[in-house]
């Protein structure tokens, strides 16, 4: 039997194990490496059949690269404000992690908000997912990205009503922690997707 | 190893792993994040960087991509084996990337000539 697996609690929030470090952080970062080869694959279908389409509305003729310019902006922005709170939270700041949280939550809101508005947008002007490659390899990519950034809000906004009813003390730093991560990934994941799909046409 | 010892070893390690930057040092990679975003927009609309967009735009990007990854997921201050189980599939799926392009866009160029 492995001893060092099974050691009880003895400091604090982290139990020590074999390897030195938290489980829950080491095992959520494997399914952030899983993600990564999920939407690997998304972009690599993207890049497999851009210039394949037949018919319009093509990608030059669409994009709207200042709205998604400010778009990506209020991402990597929600990103700071998500730092913030977890440098709040692990300081035992409450009023300072429930006002980074919201504001993490709610830049991630307006991100969304972007998101449709462009969405609908494309379908006025004739692009849906079955019009041409194009259609169908962008909305799936930055669909399944836009499902993923709605979880991250979601989650935000339960951390921040544990933390309205001090559910979120300085011992719990590692939910906000995970959260974070979360939200960095899907923050990074759209930094390559602006560069490959938006600027690189 | 005696377990112990090796817990004990870790539990040090994860100590040093919690050395995180302060909201001084986020403030300041989200700064440098806004100005490389406004570059990258910038090349996009000069037509005379054409001929090197896409090695400038890859490189801004993947500066991007390091600085959160670093800072804000704290991989430059936690253990190595958080970077490990991330970098792995990361390399991973640029290899499929890279491979689909070279199979799909590169090589049919070479058979039409």
């Amino acid at each position: 039997m492995n001893h060092a697996a099974v050691v009880p609690a003895s400091h604090g929030e982290h139990p020590e194990t074999a390897t030195g470090l938290n489980t829950w952080k080491l095992g959520f970062w494997v399914l952030l490496g899983s993600e990564t080869l999920f939407f690997g694959s998304l972009i690599a279908t993207y890049l497999t059949y851009k210039g394949e389409s037949v018919v319009g509305p093509y990608p030059h003729e669409i994009l709207n690269i200042p709205l998604t310019s400010i778009s990506t902006f209020v991402l990597l922005m929600s990103s700071l404000m998500m730092v913030l709170a977890l440098a709040a939270v692990q300081r035992g700041d409450r009023k300072g992690t429930l006002v980074w949280l919201m504001a993490t939550a709610l830049l991630g809101s307006l991100f969304l908000g972007f998101q449709s508005y462009e969405f609908t947008h494309f379908y006025h002007a004739g692009l849906t997912l079955e019009t041409n490659l194009f259609g169908s390899t962008f909305f799936v990519l930055t669909g399944f990205h836009g499902a993923h950034v709605t979880v991250g809000v979601i989650w935000l906004l339960v951390l921040w009503a544990m933390a309205l009813r001090g559910r979120l003390t300085q011992a719990d730093a590692l939910k906000v922690e995970i959260a974070g991560l979360y939200w960095h990934f899907v923050d990074i994941v759209w930094i390559v997707i602006f560069t490959l799909i938006y600027l690189i046409q | 190893m005696d377990s112990h010892v090796r817990a004990s070893a870790g539990h040090e390690l994860q100590h040093e792993a919690h050395a995180h930057p302060g909201p001084k040092t986020y403030v300041m990679v989200a700064l440098v994040l806004s100005i490389i975003t406004a570059l990258e927009v910038a090349v996009f609309y000069i037509p005379a960087l054409s001929p090197v967009l896409v090695p400038i735009l890859l490189i801004l990007s993947a500066g991007k991509f390091i600085l959160v990854v670093a800072f804000y997921m704290h991989l430059k201050f936690d253990s190595r084996l958080f970077s490990g189980v991330f970098v792995a599939p990361l390399v991973l799926a640029m290899l499929v990337v890279i491979s689909l392009i070279i199979l799909f866009k590169v090589l049919p160029l070479y058979r039409n000539v």
